[in-house]
């Protein structure tokens, strides 16, 4: 099908783009990639009056490390993240979740603030986000700049904290640590597709090789990724081994309250989940100079 | 909703396009511009079948629309030869592996492959595969073009010259 029609406009700095959402009101949606949105409007799930389009504004897709903290813009795109030497070193697990996103072309274009906005439920970033607690830099009308949570910015399905009339900028990531271990995975029933269910984790141990910091985050077991906060609390000080990510993949297995749909049901969920981790954590403790 | 003069690169020639905001680059390419070498599937991102490069870069042409490639230098499979203004390697492969049927999905696999090899030139089977998901070809079952991804890359490296 064909989108219907709309106004364009190519906004040149980031005042522009806010100044026209301030404008155009509901009327009116950002454009970056459009991996999400043109699919959209072409079904005609979307119908926006006006089209902001945000790649023209420079200096929105640098990726530069800030001490501990590895910043990615808005508009930096899913392959170029994935390719990035800096973002390997930096915070591997980024790279290697970009890496997953869709398809090689798709990746050339989407952008991580594309995809954090648009919040959908089994997408790569908002799990990546509420993994490693990413902070959203977000600017608003009046040009003032706030900070964000990943896990207080995604809300729900295709839901975020983001007000009509503001853009996303720029995220916060920390650096893993050296010798932090780290694993993503995901099933998905063909190469590409969105994930039924995906993983990610990271593994910090003590001089003594006992947990100092466990991060573990679910996708596709609720509407947003959720956290495994209090297995990741109860971790620190274990000695892991078989046994140990045995008895934490089958905490996992009873993690949130997944539904049934038409991709998957709950039962299939939690084993996916179980397996998942498993193997997260097992290649976690591979990479984390201990295993 | 009015239609806006703008200028299209397309294989190195400039085109003067005039066309609602809404029309698609890849409808832009095959009604404009008169290139119908680029499909178009699913016009929602799956198939794969419009693919063009944009600045180098294999992309959507479904998912851009006209206007927003201002500017840009696009590439489409008409672009995609041979140095001698024949078969380029990859074709030449594809046409001895029988890695085409219909031809359909065939543009979009030229053209990403064209600029996947320039990335990684010596890409191993799953790396193919993996770029290959992007592409979907309801004919072959992809054996034939995994193989002929695998000797155009070798060919490209210098290595398996012979052409049958
Ligand atoms: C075939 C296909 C397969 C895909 N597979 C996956 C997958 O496996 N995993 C995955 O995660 N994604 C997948 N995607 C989606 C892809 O990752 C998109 O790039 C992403 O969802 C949206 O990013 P975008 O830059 O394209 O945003 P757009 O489509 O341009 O925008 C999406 C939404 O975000 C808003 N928006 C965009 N940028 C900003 C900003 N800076 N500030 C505020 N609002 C903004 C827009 O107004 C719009 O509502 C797939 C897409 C396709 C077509
Ligand atoms: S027509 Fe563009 S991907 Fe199918
Ligand atoms: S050759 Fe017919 S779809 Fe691929």
């Amino acid at each position: 099908m064909k989108p219907a029609p709309f106004t364009y406009h190519d906004a040149q700095s980031l005042e522009e783009a806010l100044a026209l959402l301030a404008e155009h009101g509901d009327e009116a949606k950002l454009i970056a990639g459009g991996q999400s949105l043109v699919a959209m409007m072409n079904l005609r799930l979307a119908q926006p009056g006006h089209l902001i389009d945000i790649n023209g504004i420079a200096g929105l897709d640098g990726i530069e490390r800030d001490g501990e903290s590895l910043l990615i813009g808005a508009l930096a795109c899913h392959a170029d993240i994935a390719g990035s030497d800096l973002v390997r070193e930096a915070c591997p697990i980024l790279a290697d979740a970009a890496g997953h996103i869709g398809q090689y072309a798709i990746r050339q274009r989407g952008t991580i603030g594309g995809s954090l906005s648009h919040a959908d439920p089994a997408a790569e970033w908002p799990l990546m986000a509420i993994l490693m607690d990413a902070k959203i830099e977000i600017a608003q009308p009046s040009g003032d700049r706030r900070t964000v949570e990943g896990a207080d910015f995604i809300q729900s399905i295709y839901t975020t904290d983001l007000g009509p009339d503001e853009v996303l900028t720029r995220v916060r990531f920390p650096c893993v640590e050296r010798d932090e271990g780290w694993a993503f995975k995901s099933f998905a029933r063909r190469r590409g597709d969105y994930f039924i269910v995906a993983v990610g984790a990271t593994l910090a141990l003590d001089g003594a090789g006992r947990v100092s910091r466990l991060r573990l985050a679910l996708g596709g077991m609720e509407v947003t990724a959720i956290r495994l906060v209090e297995i990741e609390q109860e971790a620190i000080g274990n000695t892991p081994d078989g046994d140990w990510i045995e008895h934490i993949a089958a905490a996992a297995r009873g993690a949130g309250e997944p539904a049934d749909d038409q991709h998957a049901d709950a039962e299939y969920r939690r084993e996916l989940a179980c397996v998942l981790v498993t193997d997260a954590l097992a290649e976690a403790l591979n990479r984390s100079g201990r295993g | 909703m009015d239609k806006v003069a703008f200028r299209l690169n397309v294989n190195g020639m400039d085109h003067d396009v005039l066309a609602e905001p809404r029309k698609l680059l890849s409808d832009a390419i095959r009604e404009d511009i008169g290139l119908t070498g680029t499909h178009v599937g699913c016009e929602h991102g799956v198939c794969g079948a419009c693919t063009v490069l944009i600045d180098g870069k294999p992309q959507r042409a479904c998912l851009v629309f006209a206007i927003q490639a201002q500017g840009q230098a696009i590439t489409t499979i008409e672009n995609v030869t041979g140095e001698d203004g024949g078969y380029s390697p990859l074709q030449q492969a594809l046409h001895e592996e029988h890695g085409l049927q219909c031809g359909f999905c065939t543009p979009g696999i030229v053209v990403t492959m064209e600029a996947y090899l320039k990335e990684n030139p010596d890409p191993s089977e799953r790396d193919i595969r993996d770029v290959l998901s992007g592409n979907l070809c309801r004919c072959t079952g992809y054996q034939s073009i995994v193989k002929a991804v695998q000797k155009a890359a070798r060919r490209m490296r210098g290595e398996d010259t012979e052409v049958a």
